[in-house]
Parts: C-alpha cells; structure tokens; sequence
C-alpha cells in the first residue's frame, strides 16, 4: 500500500530524496479517509439522482396505465377525466421551443456582453454595469412572469405586427392575429431571465484566458476581435457551453413566468406569434391545483420527461466539451 | 528583409511610474542584440516598446521615438497591427494557444492576415517549422496539439509562430529562461541562422548567453528601486565583455554588482 502511494505522489517531499528511512504511516490513512469520503459524497449525489428518478417513476406509472391515448405523440390534456387522455407532445414541444428561442436571442447578447465587460469596458464602467447583470438575475421569476403578462405583451404584440406586415412570408410569422400570449412573448421574458446567468457565469469564463495567450494573439498582429477570437473565445469554449448549458437548465425548467405569459394552448406549431404555446413545467403549475390523483400522476409523468430532456442536454454538453479535451489542457 | 531600428529618447510609463528614461540606441538589420542587466532595470520593457506591446497594459505608456527604417512607428497614422506583423515577439514562458494544433498554432498568424489558401498555409508552416529547427520532430503530428511537446520545442513553436508572418525583426524576450540547458543550446543555434535573415533583439540575463549568440549588446542598470532603468553602455559584444567603457557595466560583467 505504502509502496503504491509513494509512486502515486510524486510531490511527497521523501520522493526527492535526502538521508534517512522513508516515512510511514499516518499519512496514507488522511489520504485514504479523504478519498472514500470524496467517493461518498460523490455517489450520494447519484443515489439522489436515481432515487428522484425511481420516484417519478413509480407515481407516474399508474397514469400512464389508465391513459387511453398515446402518452408520447398525444396533444391535448385531459388527465382528470374519465377515462384519460392526455400526451406530452405539445407540452414538450413547447419546452424545447421556448428554451432554443430563448438561447438563440439571449446567449450572442449575453456573449457580447460579457466580452464587453471583460476586454472592452472601462474597468469601472464595467463593474458597474455587471452589478446590473447581476441584479437582473436576483429578481424572482413570478416578477418577470407579471411584468411579461401586464406590460410587455402591448409592445410584444406591436413587434409581431410589425413582423408579420414585413416577414409574413416566413411561416413562423403567419400568424394574423390576434396577438399577445405567444411563443414570441414567453421566449422573449425567458431570454430576459437567463441573460444573467450566461453573462455573468461567461465573463467568469472570460476573465481566465491567460494573458500571455492574448499577448500572443496580440503580437502576431491581430486587432482586439481578432485576439478574441484567436485566443480568449476558443479557450473559454467548454465554459461558454457550460454557462448556455446552465442556461438552458434554467429555460426548460422555468414554470411561473411562462405559465403566465404563454398561451397555454396545447398546439405543435412554429407560429411564434400568435395565441399560443406551452410547457411542461407551466403545465404542471396551471395544473396541479385542480388535478385529481390520476391527474396528479400524469403531471408527474409528464415531469419525467422533464427530467430526461434535461438529462440529455447535459449528456450532449459533456460529449462536446469531452471531445475536444486533449486541446483544452487544463482549461476543460 | 531586416530593417534598422533607431531608438530615440525612449520613456516608457506604467502609470505615473516611469519604468525606462530617455533611452536612445541603433540596432543594426541582420544583427543580433543583446539586452543584459540586472532584473527590474527595464529591459522587457523597452523590448515591448519596440513593437508596441507595451501599451496593451492599461495605463502604460510610452514616450519619444521609435523609428523602423526611419518610420516612427508611434505616429499617429500607424497601424499598431501593422506595426506587430513586422516585429514579431517571442515572449518569456512559451506560449502556444492552447486550444489548437501545431499546425494552427504556426499558421495562427498569416491566418489573422486573411491567408486562407491551403496550399499556402501549408507551406509557410513547413517553412517556419524548418525555420524553427523544428520540423523533423513534429512533421508526423502536426495535427496534435502544441501544448503537448516539451517546453523547449513549445518555444520552438512559438518561434516559428512568430517568423511564419516573415516580420523584419524578432523580439526575444528571455527565451530561454524557462528551458533547460539542452533545449537552451538548441534556440541559441537557432538565432544565429535567423540573424541572417532578421533583425534580433533578445533580453537574456544570461551574461554566457549575450556573449554566444549577440554581436553588439546594451547594458541597462537601475540607480535604486524605484528609478527608472537607463541604457549605461552599448557596444559590441567583445568590447563589453573585454574591455568595457563604464565602470558600472565592469562592475556587472565581472560579477560585483547584480
Ligand atoms: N505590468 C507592470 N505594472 C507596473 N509596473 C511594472 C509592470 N511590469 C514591470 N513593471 C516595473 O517596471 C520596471 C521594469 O520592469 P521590466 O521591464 O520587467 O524589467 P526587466 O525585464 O529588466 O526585469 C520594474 O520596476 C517593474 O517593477
Ligand atoms: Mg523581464
């Protein structure tokens, strides 16, 4: 055992050498106490993945049981009549749908932003403004829900009819109206809400480039953007993916503000701007009160699927950033 | 190729704090410089100053003139990229861009130039690795990533990263301080093939390695910390290393002070 460790620790100091008899002893036991308590805390964390897993499980299975439609490709959600039926399509549709939009408008901003903040600003400029960013992420949902819902739709509704007189052509445009509680409004608040998020955990990201890699990008010629590009945005990679990915957590899981500011129409559409569109977690919220144990058990059902659209988005994050990373050293 | 630089009353300043005063020398084209003297006297300071690498700090700044074959390259018009394509630097720790190959990391340059051609690409990074002495160590990976060769072969990379633009003249920013005695032969080899084709300046404190590789070196002293580091003597490198002119500089030489 002592012999394998000595091997295993180069930094001990009875490595280098010196006079003397090795020493033996109290050492390796700190060292073995601290990995089983390492690899405890770490399978703690997976026996309560499992466990919440086996539990939504366990309390969906008697919905899907009773459930007279297909509970995968079924629209509507009549979980609380008898008998039954309802489907996660719309709902997951919608998930998906609101998050993506939300990503593609917010993360370029947060992105920008954050760059801003990192290699452009005045320094006191740009702590001021990321004590903003910072702010904008400690304001509960429910109050971007309401402000969404009260006093953004008017101007929500006036973009839309702005798209549709000039981009009608585009299907996701189609719609005539009338205009308000759209895909549009609901991706554009959750936008709003995970821009903090990704800025902030993205100038963190920003900030670690080393500097003697900008320096080189520097003294080869190349101008700040060029810099950025050569050496700060391809090393922060697997953190801006960790940071959209965070991101994206955030969106698909977010309940009160979209169950506020969506339509809650259960529709497979890409008409982004008219009445429509729903989520999982804004299902669940609008639901659960009125739900009966059937419906009850459905809407925990329809929270695994949750849990496993998550699951996969952060499976895909970790293949990329692990792709890539005997070019990532030490940053990945 | 080679251009002449012409140093003319140069301060440099990070903050208030005036790091290097009034410094004036010439630097001979297809020549090796040495820089020398004891640390903190300014010397990677005024090396920056000589590509304009010095202002990238924040509140740094520099004074006086810098003239590259009688062109100020701290006039107003200049384009400071410009100016960073014709002198190329090599800095202290090796730097390769961690996130890409060797190959990439020795095209990076001509690649922010708008070179997009293959062909072309792959030539001048066979140049510059050649150029490098490094060619035959990684021809069959240049795909790998440059962060993964040895310290000295990373510098090597980061040599040829600086001459696959073909600049006029190489900073060199104590190149080898961070190498071993092996991989530090193999740099100073190397600068004696590219003074043929470029202006070299090098820090080193090394006093051994300003006597092998350079053939006129600049002795900069500071009075106290504190002071800003001055030029004391700039001459050949025979001369100052047999038969120095300033008492200061024999002094440093000979061990009894620095
Ligand atoms: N980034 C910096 N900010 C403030 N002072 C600096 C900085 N870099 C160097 N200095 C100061 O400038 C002086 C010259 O430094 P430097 O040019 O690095 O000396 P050398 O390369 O000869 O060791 C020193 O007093 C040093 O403390
Ligand atoms: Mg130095």
């Amino acid at each position: 055992m002592s012999q394998q460790s000595l091997t295993t620790t180069p930094a001990s100091p009875s490595g280098a050498g010196g006079g003397g008899a090795l020493p033996r002893g109290s050492r390796f036991g700190a060292e073995r106490a601290f990995r089983i308590l390492a690899t405890a805390a770490g399978s703690t964390v997976l026996v309560i993945i499992v466990a919440i897993a086996a539990f939504l499980i366990a309390k969906a299975i008697p919905s899907l049981r009773a459930d007279s439609e297909n509970f995968l490709t079924f629209k509507d959600w009549f979980a609380n009549e008898s008998p039954p039926t309802f489907g996660i399509a719309a709902l997951a549709f919608g998930t998906v749908v609101t998050s993506a939009l939300a990503l593609i408008m917010a993360v370029p901003v947060a992105l920008g932003i954050a760059l801003c903040l990192t290699h452009y600003a005045h320094r006191r400029v740009a702590s001021t403004l990321g004590f903003f960013i910072d702010l904008l992420a400690a304001v509960p949902s429910v109050v971007f829900g309401l402000w969404g819902r009260d006093y953004f739709r008017g101007p929500v509704s006036d973009l839309s009819t702005f798209l549709h007189d000039n981009f009608g052509w585009i299907p996701i445009f189609g719609s005539k109206g009338p205009y308000g509680a759209s895909i549009l409004l609901g991706s554009i608040v959750l936008a709003i809400m995970v821009l903090p998020i990704v800025t902030s955990l993205s100038r963190e990201v920003f900030l670690q480039t080393p500097k003697h890699n900008e320096e080189a990008a520097l003294a080869l010629g190349a101008t700040r953007w060029e810099m950025i590009r050569t050496a700060v945005l391809p090393y922060g990679k697997p953190g801006i993916i960790a940071a959209v990915m965070l991101g994206l957590g955030r969106a698909l899981g977010e309940t009160i503000a979209l169950a506020l500011t969506l339509g809650a129409v259960y529709n497979v559409s890409f008409d982004l701007l008219g009445i429509s569109g729903n989520t999982i977690a804004a299902n669940i919220a609008l639901k659960f009160a009125e739900a009966n144990p059937t419906g009850r058990s459905a809407l925990i059902a329809s929270g695994l699927v949750l849990f496993a659209i998550t699951l996969v988005v952060n499976v895909t994050a970790r293949a990329i950033v692990y792709r890539r990373r005997e070019f990532l050293g030490g940053a990945a | 190729m080679a251009k002449r630089i012409e140093a003319v009353n140069v301060s440099a300043y990070y903050g208030a704090f005036r790091a290097i005063d009034n410094i004036s020398m010439t630097i001979e084209p297809k020549s090796v410089t040495a820089l020398i003297g004891p640390s903190g006297c300014g010397k990677s300071t005024f090396l920056r100053s000589i590509n304009r690498m010095h202002e990238v700090l924040p509140g740094a700044k520099v004074e006086g003139q810098l003239l590259i074959d009688g062109q100020n390259i701290y006039d107003r018009d200049i384009d400071v990229t410009a100016v960073r394509r014709t002198i190329g630097m090599v800095f202290q720790r090796p730097n390769p861009f961690p996130t890409m190959s060797i190959y990439d990391n020795v095209v990076a340059g001509l690649r922010l130039n708008g070179v997009r051609k293959k062909s072309l690409l792959d030539a001048a990074c066979e140049k510059a690795l050649r150029g490098a002495n490094l060619w035959n160590e990684v021809k069959d990976r240049l795909n790998r990533p440059g962060a993964g060769l040895s310290g000295g072969q990373q510098q090597r990379l980061c040599i040829a990263r600086a001459i696959a633009v073909e600049p006029q003249v190489v900073l060199m920013d104590e190149p080898c301080s961070a190498l071993d005695p092996i991989s530090t032969l193999a740099i100073e080899d190397l600068i004696a093939e590219l003074k043929n084709e470029y202006t070299i300046v090098i820090v080193t404190h090394n006093m051994q390695q300003a006597a092998r590789v350079s053939d006129r070196t600049g002795f900069f002293s500071i009075d106290k910390t504190g002071e800003p580091g001055r030029l004391i003597e700039y001459d050949d490198t025979a001369k100052i290393f047999t038969n120095p002119s300033v008492k200061r500089t024999e002094d440093y030489i000979t061990g009894r002070f620095g």
